[in-house]
């Protein structure tokens, strides 16, 4: 890894310019906070269940590009999904950027993410969404925390 | 001030050729270590003193009466005399060795002020602090009752010296003052600031962390009642640093931590503390690291600190001007007093995704709030990114972080 692009790929980049559910929901069934003190990156997710699937989700907050691409991403690919479906993707996730993936195929789009953990310094922005959906759905209120 | 005339032009390829870390390659680029606010690199003459203390002259010091711990003792105390001569302090009783500006702030707080304050007294800080010099203030003021107070700082990251003289009051206990603010570069006119202190009976801390390495410390000229450095910061090994403080001062203080070395004699009934500066150095000390402290400070009287400032300031004014020239950047600190650091933002970018993409060019910078997360509110910004320079750094170093921030640029187009 040695070239910019290679780390901020295309697909990053243009989540972190045109974030997608950058919103609040409305009485959502679920809500946390999580933040990074470290790097003071701090985002919101709100969740909405229908018959157990995640029917809405939605995120706002403030950070680097890789935390801002990472939730906006997130929020694309578990909607639809039940809850024990986005929790395995979480931990799927979880891997790939803490130790790398065997199986970067089957991750999908969520690859382009791969790079990420050759930085461990890093790693915290691109799971911070991710930390904070898992909060929302075990129903933890008080804001979590990266540290 | 009169510059002694340097009879031979600054050679920092010398300088780097002393340096065995800045010879690498980072993600297959040459090094370029613009972090030096954080802490520096160490030239081959401490790494050597150091290795010689562990291979000829370990022992304890001030207790054998064996050859090693009298060469072990004579080194430690040589390397006080050399700190002692680098603060220019009247005499060796005012330094007293501890692990770096944060413990000597510590140790300030609770071995000298603690027992002055109580409800409705203050502690007067600035709002360019370093976290080290705001949280045991905060500690301080929690168990006491008395008040912090913080003088503003205006948008060129300068003191407001005018609020900081109203806030200076009957109240005032204490103040606490960076010398040169780690986050903005802002050098703070410590003279005045100790003359307007005393005028009230004041008595003054200054945190020299960061001034220690690029300006010549005077502390009787500064008339400072307490100085603190860090050895890491000046191009010594870090897990050690020096505290002045005037010995009427230090007589009169309470010890911060008790242990052996601090005391003359102990039996269950009564202790006898030791004399200056021991009184304040329990346990066995940071030999090693004392030593190479002083190793650096030859280091840095050798290269000569005017010269040293000289050689930086013009590369903070390089590193301004060729900044500026790439749209979007913002510089956060334009005091006219200013040393070695340069912060910056770039528009649309956040400061971490802009560290990462300079690491893989192979330069280092700090992003992020530098310890100092007021003064990132001060300026609404979340964090930015900071390039500091040192002895070996070089206007070819600025021009590849320059090169690199419009790389940034056209990747985030
Ligand atoms: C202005 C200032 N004060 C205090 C400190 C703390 O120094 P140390 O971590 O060596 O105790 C630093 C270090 O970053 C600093 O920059």
């Amino acid at each position: 890894m040695s070239d910019m692009r290679e780390l901020y790929q295309e697909m990053i980049l243009d989540h972190n310019r045109k974030p997608r559910n950058f919103r609040v929901i409305e009485g959502a069934d679920h809500h946390a906070e999580g933040q990074n003190p470290l790097c003071g990156d701090q985002v919101q997710v709100w969740v909405k269940l229908e018959d157990g699937r995640i029917s809405d989700v939605a995120f706002q907050g403030q950070g680097c590009a890789i935390s801002k691409s990472s939730a906006s991403m997130m929020t694309d690919l578990v909607k639809g999904k039940t809850r024990e479906e986005a929790e395995e993707l979480f931990l799927r996730f979880q891997e790939l950027v803490t130790v790398g993936s065997e199986d970067i195929e089957s991750l999908g789009r969520l690859a382009v993410f791969a790079g990420v953990h050759a930085f461990p310094s890093r790693v915290k922005c691109a799971s911070l969404g991710w930390h904070t959906l898992h909060a929302a759905l075990k129903g933890e209120e008080a804001p979590i925390s990266t540290e | 001030m009169e510059r002694t005339v340097m009879t031979t032009p600054y050679d920092v390829e010398k300088v780097r050729a002393g340096f065995p870390v800045l010879h690498q390659e980072v993600h297959g680029k040459p090094l370029a270590y613009l972090d030096n606010a954080a802490t520096s690199q160490k030239p081959e003459v401490v790494i050597e003193a150091m290795k010689h203390y562990y291979e000829a002259d370990n022992a304890n010091v001030h207790r054998g009466v064996h050859q090693l711990s009298e060469r072990a003792t004579r080194d430690y105390e040589d390397a006080r005399a050399k700190v002692q001569r680098f603060m220019n302090a009247a005499s060796s009783k005012e330094v007293v060795f501890v692990r770096g500006t944060t413990e000597a702030i510590n140790l300030v707080a609770y071995s000298f002020v603690r027992p002055l304050v109580g409800k409705g007294d203050e502690v007067l800080i600035t709002a360019m602090e370093h976290h080290s010099n705001i949280v045991p203030w905060q500690i301080l003021c929690e168990e006491t009752g008395a008040t912090l107070r913080v003088a503003p700082i205006n948008d060129d990251g300068a003191l407001d010296m005018e609020a900081f003289s109203v806030l200076l009051s009957d109240k005032t206990r204490f103040v606490s003052v960076t010398h040169v603010s780690n986050a903005l570069g802002t050098v703070n006119p410590v003279r005045e600031i100790v003359r307007l202190s005393h005028e009230k009976g004041v008595p003054v801390m200054v945190d020299g962390a960061q001034a220690a390495p690029h300006i010549p410390i005077d502390v009787r000229a500064i008339d400072a009642d307490f100085y603190a450095i860090s050895s890491h910061k000046m191009y010594g090994p870090t897990g050690v640093g020096a505290l002045y403080g005037k010995e009427s001062l230090l007589e009169t203080m309470r010890p911060y931590q008790g242990g052996g070395d601090m005391i003359k004699s102990v039996t269950f009934e009564k202790t006898v503390y030791n004399d200056l500066p021991y009184r304040f150095e329990a346990g066995t000390p940071n030999i090693s690291g004392a030593i190479g402290f002083g190793a650096a400070v030859d280091y840095l009287e050798g290269l000569g600190l005017e010269a040293v400032a000289a050689h930086e300031d013009a590369l903070v004014s390089y590193c301004t001007e060729r900044l500026l020239t790439v749209p979007g950047v913002r510089i956060i600190g334009t005091a006219p007093d200013k040393a070695s650091v340069v912060s910056f933002t770039l528009e649309g970018v956040h400061p971490h995704d802009i560290g990462t993409l300079l690491d893989l060019e192979g330069v280092a910078v700090r992003t992020g709030h530098h310890c100092a997360q007021p003064v990132m509110e001060r300026f609404g910004v979340p964090a930015t990114c900071r390039a500091s320079f040192g002895v070996y750094n070089t206007t070819a170093e600025i021009d590849r972080l320059v090169e690199a921030v419009k790389k940034v640029k056209e990747v985030f187009g």
